[in-house]
């Protein structure tokens, strides 16, 4: 079991470090000198330039200015925004709570309509419920989230008037940000309506980045459940007269959830993904709406650094996933 | 599996020919039927749109502004499905658009099947080494979220169709990496391969005649998804502002247009969207019958 833990961490870091090679590269292959840039319209004499080459270290060799970034990124040190002139670090964890929240969201209603999904289709096999569940999670595999997301605002916030069109809150309402999760904070501030309003920001957006998830894992339940359905011990329990809800809900859901577990894991990238599109269209300031507008700005820090951060971030879950395999699974330790 | 080679000269004509076989597999499934014709039929209204579309899709009519669809009261029938803020058709927009994503699709599944498969092959039969690098630098490209990496190489390279696709391509191609390394892996020790070998076939020989037809299913099944990958993440980055530039009546750039306008005029935001997610789900179908027809696991025979 250790040996697995520590051969699954050692794989760990020589990714880790291609990743911040690559977020290093980043800066330095763009057209364009990083400063020039930096400076704007306006320009810079020689001097200046000379001084902030040295400040930001581009005049040591190569290998140097990795190493200065390495170190720094373990002191937690990223750089600063051209725009904003705030460390990308703060930014990036002021802003991350708004993205968390939101994939929770999302990932809460992938879990809780698609593995019951996933399990009538199975149990259902050839039926219309698994035609009809199917062929809804085939198209909700197939949609493009950013389309999705703009009928569902003509719906439902233009047509029905229901709900907000952007943002994380009405500006009626305002409170210091103590945890940086809006529906936490909406109820410690006690404010009538506020949690409400709160509430109604976070549908649509969740809704939206919990399409495609919530397709992914409704297909795997199924074929899941099926694969299981096939094998002895189900037979056994059914001989044994179990009712036919406690064998395909308990015994084989069980085992069928191993592998759904992983999708969910791994799921992960596909949630920031997916934020970027989410999130640029309601408007919610989170870090996939940070990235798209740095990008627009030619903030390279910030694209840099909030690069490296996100990849860390899935490459962490990854890991944390592949570990937890091997605890559910132990056939996988042996690898 | 079985190797064609070997099998071939012994029963040539008891056998129904592979082809064949695969496609009585395919036909079982009804809905990958209906996705075949369903693209089959887009391909030809993109093959054709010069003769299908009504209009030149950049063509500006002043006087006719944001004109709804034909049934509705104020449409009208020469602009089938109306006309955008600028005045232009959006019927043959969609058409032309139709182009562009199936030329993207195209381009980027060369792309990354061709490059992901040489690389795949070369870590399936190299020395443990070079397979590590190989494999960790896969790693690498799959820990960045693939819509996040490509949008970061278009800002690199600049904001145009081709590095959208070139961007795209270099974000799939790890998944056909591992892939053919996983079917090279568990073909390279059967007896045929060994046989092929001690009868003094060269690697390359190995690699590309003995062994690659072989791994192809997985690898085509896969085709099918990033085809329809591409086509959503091409649009994705057109509606970001970062693929195809205006004017170009590319589906994601159109939405990324029409979206200022969502609330007056619904049908310059519907028609884009419904033409992306009839292409994608009836190449997803596809996909689903490809992998049922090409998977032995499944046959039932």
């Amino acid at each position: 079991m250790l040996k697995f833990f520590l051969a699954r961490l050692l794989t760990f870091v020589p990714t880790f470090i291609g990743v911040t090679l690559i977020s290093f590269a980043f800066i330095r292959v763009l057209p364009g000198d990083p400063i020039i840039v930096m400076a704007g319209e306006r320009g810079l004499s020689e001097a200046r330039y000379q001084e902030l080459r040295e400040q930001f270290g581009f005049d040591q060799p190569l290998i140097v200015q990795f190493w200065d970034y390495l170190t720094g990124i373990l002191h937690g040190n990223l750089g600063m925004s051209y725009v904003t002139k705030k460390p990308v670090w703060d930014e990036f964890f002021a802003l991350f709570p708004a993205t968390v929240e939101l994939s929770l969201c999302a990932i809460v209603i992938a879990i809780c309509l698609g593995i019951p999904a996933g399990v009538i289709a199975a149990v259902n096999r050839g039926k219309f419920f698994d035609r009809a569940l199917m062929s809804t999670a085939l198209v909700g595999y197939s949609m493009p989230i950013f389309w999705w997301a703009l009928l569902l605002i003509i719906v439902f916030s233009g047509n029905l008037g229901w709900t907000p069109v952007s943002g994380r809150i009405d500006l009626l309402y305002y409170f210091p940000d103590t945890t940086g999760f809006m529906l936490i904070d909406s109820l410690l501030s006690g404010q009538k309506g506020a949690f409400a309003s709160a509430v109604d920001h976070l549908i649509l957006p969740s809704i939206v980045l919990a399409t495609i998830p919530l397709a992914v894992i409704a297909r795997q339940t199924r074929s899941a459940m099926l694969e299981v359905l096939g094998e002895d011990y189900i037979r056994t329990a059914r001989a044994k007269g179990l009712a036919p809800i406690r064998v395909s809900g308990l015994h084989a859901l069980r085992n069928a959830l191993i592998p759904v577990v992983t999708v969910i894991g791994l799921s992960v990238g596909v949630l920031l993904a997916g934020a970027i599109l989410t999130e640029t269209i309601f408007s919610w300031p989170g870090i996939g709406k940070w990235m798209v507008d740095s990008i627009y700005r030619r903030d390279y820090p910030v694209v840099q650094g909030g690069l490296l951060l996100i990849a860390g971030m899935v490459m962490i879950v990854n890991l944390i996933v592949d570990l937890l395999y091997g605890v559910i699974n132990p056939k996988i330790r042996k690898r | 599996m079985v190797d064609a080679t070997a099998d071939a000269p012994r029963a040539p004509h008891h056998r129904p020919g592979r082809l064949k076989e695969f496609w009585r597999y395919f036909r079982e499934n009804r809905g990958a039927v209906i996705g075949l014709y369903v693209f089959a039929f887009f391909v030809v209204l993109a093959l054709g749109a010069d003769i299908f579309a009504p209009h030149d899709p950049t063509q500006q009519f002043r006087d006719h502004t944001l004109l709804p669809p034909f049934w509705t009261a104020e449409g009208s029938w020469s602009f089938p499905l109306g006309t955008d803020p600028l005045g232009r058709d959006i019927l043959s927009r969609l058409l032309h658009g139709a182009r562009y994503s199936f030329f993207v699709g195209l381009v980027v599944v060369v792309l990354a099947a061709s490059t992901g498969i040489l690389i795949g092959l070369v870590a399936g039969f190299a020395p443990k080494w070079l397979d590590t690098v190989i494999m960790r630098l896969m790693d690498i490209i799959l820990s960045f979220p693939s819509l996040l990496l490509a949008l970061v190489l278009v800002a690199i390279l600049g904001p145009t169709l081709l590095n959208a696709m070139i961007a795209i391509a270099v974000v799939l191609q790890p998944h056909y990496v591992r892939l053919t390394r996983a079917a090279v892996m568990s073909e390279r020790t059967r007896d045929y391969v060994t046989s092929a070998k001690v009868a003094g076939a060269g690697l390359g020989r190995l690699m590309f005649i003995t062994v690659l037809p072989n791994c192809l299913a997985p690898i085509i099944v896969q085709m099918a998804l990033s085809f329809s990958n591409a086509i959503l993440d091409v649009a994705a980055l057109g509606f970001l502002g970062m693929g195809a530039q205006p004017p170009t009546p590319e589906w994601g750039t159109m939405l990324a247009e029409a979206r200022e306008f969502i609330l007056r005029a619904w049908w310059v935001v519907t028609f884009p969207g419904l033409a992306i997610l009839i292409t994608v789900l009836s190449i997803n179908l596809m996909g689903d019958g490809l992998r049922d027809a090409l998977d032995p696991k499944l046959k039932r025979s």
